[in-house]
């Protein structure tokens, strides 16, 4: 089965270019918007999407995920719903798609079958921000087993020791955090980015995205001089709650990815 | 004990492990910190000086040992039993929660960290925390549901007396499990110099560990006081189980004399509709809440459920991962108790022994009533009264009315 998303990172560096991931919330403000956006997201520029997938105790997140994320539970969505709506998703684009959550979730629906059935929806690869490598034998073996790459975080904090077992046990990519704290965007990027990226690189041949904070262009620049791909979270899920006009969504959501790449000059 | 076989309860494992339950599942920004802290802790108890200085604190500080009272007024009422009360009411601030402040912080010292946060719930860990944080010239941020500042205000006045800072949780359902939430996230912004002083016996490894051992000084005065009283040990063990610190801190000097049982009672609320309790072990399953694997109120979409209990301190999802071990293996029996009985209990109390229990500890004092038929008339019983009513008197007062009480 292809990989996708390590086919992708392959893509762009034989192009000379960086991955663009945004990342928003399945179900935010409901499962047939996202089913729109996101291959919206892919005309806008997006090489890779996250999908969060939400949960009530989200304690990795700042204040606008987590009111993205109330918003989506409102609807008392399954896991079963969200699936559905990643094939509805798949019928339109092929965009790597990474989902991003918390373990209780997964551990409920049983990791087992909702590796496989995410493979079958066609997700590419999840990140689980409560799973450390060492706790994730298990989650692991299934995700090999189903053919979906594991991405594991790399924080400041980390040690080398802990960097060596974040990348022998991650897939697709490697995601480093860009300062200690919760998601949320940043007037100005930690300084700690380039030497955590670098620490990291020196220990793994795997792609390194950086994300939490970014929200500019030139952010993303900077994060793009010193790794392979950036991640944009709260940035576009605090631009979706500016939008006045639900039926601009789209449109509106396009034009800022294009201006956080530098694919638009025009700020919408 | 069986030449090899492990003691079961000599437990957690190197993984943070208790059989099944327990581990450690942060975001990994918590990973290094978390190694330090267990690291810290490893070298303290290898420590004598470390062990000698909590000693001094215990006796100079805290008033330990608190009194194994006799409730004799109490016995005769239910006409079974002699019953002892162990009074960790009796601690300075009021619970038992100062045992486990008092060992933190001693090792935020060492760690070199000058700030401390904490969670609180009914606000007596709140308190404890702000308490041992002035003692020791630390800044000091405490986080507490919106719900719970509105139960516990006293509490919140005295934290802001004590110098800390008081920061309202207004997310999820405003009680404990939020401020916990809002901790963490604080703590993963600002781990350089920061220590999270946790306030039970639940999170990530090794907080589930390190609070049980500081609250074990619990039962192993009790054990000493009990033969001295009574030249033999205990058959009942009766404690309220929140998180579950007050009640290990009891039960883990006995669990290896087996004649000895032990009940812990949770909150159950209202009645057994999820969102209605905090019975764990009754409508619970398996899940990860807060970076460890225990029982947990959750909908079928592993969302954590909301809970009620009329008591602050017991209104929580999940319970201490060695909790959940020893409900398994049947050492320990759970049960539950609701509002009513357990504000019964609380009036109760008052009237028999002079003693106004906190709603968290009446809840113990409630189960107690309700097993009296399975007692002999001779069985020598301990209720854990983990802390002081003071600062529940105005809800009750809500509850009942302001007049005379019935």
């Amino acid at each position: 089965m292809v990989r996708r998303i390590g086919a992708k990172f392959q893509e762009l560096k034989a192009k000379g270019e960086k991955a663009f991931i945004p990342f928003i919330m399945a179900g935010d403000p409901d499962l047939e918007t996202t089913i729109r956006l996101v291959p919206e997201l892919e005309r806008s520029g997006s090489h890779i999407v996250e999908l969060g997938i939400p949960f009530s105790d989200p304690v990795a997140d700042g204040p606008t995920i987590q009111r993205a994320g109330a918003r989506a539970l409102r609807h008392g969505y399954s896991m079963a719903d969200y699936l559905k709506a990643i094939e509805a998703i798949r019928l339109k684009t092929s965009v790597p798609l990474l989902l991003f959550s918390y373990y209780n979730p997964i551990f409920r629906y049983g990791i087992d079958a909702l590796t496989r059935d995410a493979r079958l929806a066609g997700v590419d690869g999840i990140l689980v921000t409560d799973i450390t490598p060492e706790e994730s034998e298990e989650y692991r073996t299934c995700m090999e087993k189903h053919s979906l790459d594991p991405v594991f975080l790399a924080a400041p904090t980390s040690s080398a020791k802990r960097i060596e077992k974040i990348a022998a046990c991650s897939r697709g990519f490697i995601y480093v955090v860009s300062r200690a704290g919760v998601t949320g965007a940043q007037q100005q990027l930690s300084d700690t980015v380039g030497p955590t990226v670098q620490r990291v690189r020196k220990l793994t041949e795997l792609p390194v995205a950086v994300g939490f904070g970014i929200s500019h262009p030139d952010q993303v620049q900077a994060v793009w001089q010193v790794c392979d791909g950036a991640v944009v979270g709260s940035a576009i899920v605090g631009a979706m709650e500016n939008v006045k006009d639900p039926s601009r969504l789209l449109p509106e959501i396009g034009a800022f990815c294009k201006w956080l790449t530098g694919k638009n000059n025009s700020n919408s | 004990m069986s030449a090899g076989k492990a003691d079961p309860y000599d437990g957690p494992d190197e993984r943070g492990r208790f059989s099944d339950y327990g581990g450690r599942f942060v975001p990994e920004t918590l990973m290094g910190p978390l190694e330090e802290l267990e690291a810290a802790y490893k070298e303290a108890i290898r420590d004598p000086e470390f062990q000698e200085e909590l000693d001094v604190l215990f006796k100079t500080y805290a008033g330990r040992p608190t009194p194994l009272s006799p409730a004799r007024r109490l016995a005769a009422h239910i006409g079974k039993g002699r019953i002892y009360l162990k009074r960790e009411d009796l601690t300075h601030t009021g619970a038992h929660k100062i045992n486990n402040a008092l060992g933190q912080i001693l090792l935020a010292r060492r760690m070199g960290k000058n700030r401390i946060i904490a969670e609180t719930g009914a606000g007596q860990h709140g308190v404890a925390t702000a308490t041992v944080a002035a003692l020791f010239g630390m800044e000091c941020e405490i986080y507490m549901g919106t719900e719970d500042m509105r139960r516990q205000a006293l509490n919140v006045f005295r934290m802001r007396l004590l110098g800390a800072k008081v920061r309202p949780v207004d997310s999820g359902s405003c009680t404990l499990k939020d401020a916990i939430n809002e901790a963490l996230r604080d703590w993963v912004t600002n781990v350089a110099n920061t220590h999270y002083l946790l306030g039970s016996v639940l999170g990530a490894h090794p907080y589930p560990w390190m609070v049980r051992d500081f609250q074990s000084v619990i039962g192993r005065e009790v054990r000493e006081q009990i033969l001295k009283a009574e030249g033999r040990l205990p058959e009942l063990l009766v404690a309220c189980v929140g998180g579950g610190s007050n009640s290990i801190g009891l039960f883990y000097d006995f669990l290896r004399e087996p004649g000895i049982r032990m009940i812990g009672v949770e909150a159950g609320g209202r009645g057994p509709a999820l969102g209605d309790h905090a019975a764990r072990f009754e409508g619970g399953s398996k899940g990860v809440l807060q970076g460890t694997l225990s029982y947990v109120l959750q909908d079928e979409n592993g969302q954590i459920a909301g809970t009620h209990s009329v008591s602050a301190g017991l209104d929580y999802p999940s319970i201490g991962p060695e909790h959940a071990a020893l409900h398994d293996s049947g050492r320990v029996e759970y049960t539950s108790v609701k509002d009513a009985a357990a504000l019964e209990a609380f009036q109760l109390l008052s009237r028999m022994e002079g003693i106004i229990p906190a709603l968290e500890s009446s809840h113990a004092i409630a189960e107690l009533i309700r097993m009296a038929p399975d007692l002999e008339k001779d069985t020598l019983v301990i209720v854990n009264l983990s802390g002081r009513g003071d600062k529940d008197v105005n809800q009750v007062a809500d509850i009942l009315g302001q007049g005379d009480v019935k």
